[in-house]
């Protein structure tokens, strides 16, 4: 699997990772603020969110319809639809594009819920790696208190109930989050992740995201327009 | 007291034959949790392109099934309960990209899968498949999507006992859907493909070039290519002849 960059094309993605609560989003939508008041071609794609197949995952999802395998594949179909309609002609045109989850999550995911891994990585292998891949890492106590204060209602599939781990959502979600944590640090050299201690405070984050993004990336190739002086 | 006696078979009732067991295999990694063991039903699959009489020969070996004694079961494409609407609207628009609408199909294979093939399979019914993964692949691979791609996806699936294609003509086959519906269908025409405008055309090209296809796969699949240009008894004492074969363990 190459990279976008190695693939020759002009524009350039950039992953996030981690688990629910990692607080990856928040540093995501900060480096997509920072790029686009330079002026930059930027565009943001969210996992599980092409429009078509949103319906049927999410019906799956309210009906506890999905298997491990249809779990896996319905993602795939979503990350597929996004990827040759969206990504890949923005990539075309010379854009960043971040990415708030990729192949990775699939990986960790799929994997843990059983599916073999092989068959799961076969699956995805169409798609081009990300130039940049962060892997926010933050205790899995840190990460489990964000989430269980902030939304006390556990879904079903994202506290991993498919899986019988435990009765108890709450410990459920633990025993699930734990084993994607594995999945994930197992992966982090292989896929070259940039491991960022998510423990310490945003604006230390986003520093180290932004001198990294700054000092991978030419950015002043990616500007649609020169920005205002401040 | 009067005694009863325990009610008895009638004596010139017919034995009923439970089909022979073989060993079962997924094609690759198959599905998580699921044990071949306990399979005790047959899945038959017959493929062929529309107009080649499928509907025909399955509502034919259904009855002839039911009649000696079976419980069957009927599967077909896109008629999981999880995407069929989404994938039905996904066509109507021609919307999604290759990769998309072959993985979309995927999902509402592995459901019917899942969900209904291998639990009536585990309830010892015999399972009527009108069309199976070959007919995914093959429209995958005239759209130019990677065989290897195709057959870790496939991986997943069962291989059946046995898998019959209804070979029939392009030409034949254009004559069937006009004296059925006299038009012909997008999809079946292949006119995503931009073989050429005009659509009789386009159909004649596609239709041939998914029956190179089919017939390539034949010899990875083992299917049994079944002249189907011939009367629709024909085909059918054929295909009673088969499965008689494979209920008897052959």
């Amino acid at each position: 699997m190459k990279t976008f960059a190695e693939m020759n094309f002009p524009g350039r993605l950039i992953a996030v990772e981690g688990l629910d609560g990692s607080g990856k989003s928040t540093q995501i939508y900060l480096l997509k603020r920072w790029l686009e008041l330079q002026g930059l071609k930027v565009f943001f794609s969210e996992w599980n969110s092409s429009e078509l197949v949103k319906a049927a995952t999410s019906k799956g999802k309210k009906r506890e319809l999905l298997s491990p395998t249809t779990f896996s594949l319905i993602h795939a179909t979503d990350f597929a639809d996004r990827y040759e309609r969206q990504l890949v002609p923005l990539l075309r045109a010379g854009y960043i594009v971040l990415c708030d989850r990729y192949i990775f999550t699939a990986f960790a995911r799929d994997t843990v819920r059983g599916c073999p891994p092989e068959w799961v990585r076969g699956i995805y292998n169409f798609a081009a790696l990300p130039d940049l891949t962060f892997f926010f890492k933050a205790n899995l106590e840190v990460s489990l208190q964000r989430i269980l204060d902030g939304r006390p209602q556990l879904k079903y599939f994202e506290a991993g109930m498919d899986l019988r781990l435990s009765a108890d959502p709450y410990e459920s979600f633990r025993i699930f989050q734990g084993r994607i944590l594995e999945q994930y640090l197992g992966m982090s050299t292989e896929f070259k992740f940039m491991v960022i201690d998510a423990n310490q405070p945003v604006e230390s984050q986003q520093s180290i995201v932004r001198d990294l993004v700054g000092a991978k990336i030419e950015l002043v190739r990616f500007r649609a327009h020169t920005p205002l002086a401040a | 007291m009067k005694r009863t006696s325990p009610p008895r078979r009638p004596k010139n009732g017919p034995r009923i034959a439970s089909p022979r067991s073989k060993p079962r295999r997924f094609y690759g990694h198959g599905i998580p949790g699921v044990d071949l063991e306990k399979i005790a039903g047959k899945l038959i699959v017959v493929e062929g392109a529309d107009g080649s009489g499928r509907s025909t020969q399955i509502a034919r070996l259904v009855e002839w099934l039911e009649g000696r004694g079976h419980a069957t079961v009927q599967v077909g494409l896109s008629r999981s309960t999880l995407v069929s609407e989404e994938l039905a609207q996904a066509k109507n628009g021609n919307i999604l990209s290759h990769t998309t609408l072959s993985l979309f199909y995927a999902t509402d294979f592995a459901d019917q899968l899942e969900n209904i093939i291998l639990p009536a399979l585990k309830s010892g019914f015999m399972v009527l498949a009108d069309r199976y993964i070959y007919t995914l692949m093959v429209r995958d691979l005239v759209r130019g999507i990677d065989e290897s791609w195709l057959k870790n996806l496939y991986g997943m699936a069962l291989v059946p006992d046995a898998v019959f294609y209804l070979n029939v003509s392009p030409e034949q086959l254009v004559q069937r859907n006009f004296s059925k519906t006299h038009s012909l269908d997008f999809w079946e025409s292949g006119m995503d493909l931009g073989l050429s405008r005009d659509m009789f055309d386009s159909f004649l090209q596609y239709q041939s070039l998914v029956a190179k296809q089919f017939l390539r796969l034949q010899s990875t699949y083992g299917f049994s290519i079944v002249d189907a240009q011939r009367s629709v008894d024909q085909i059918t004492l054929e295909l009673r002849k088969k499965i008689s074969a494979v209920m008897a363990g052959k």
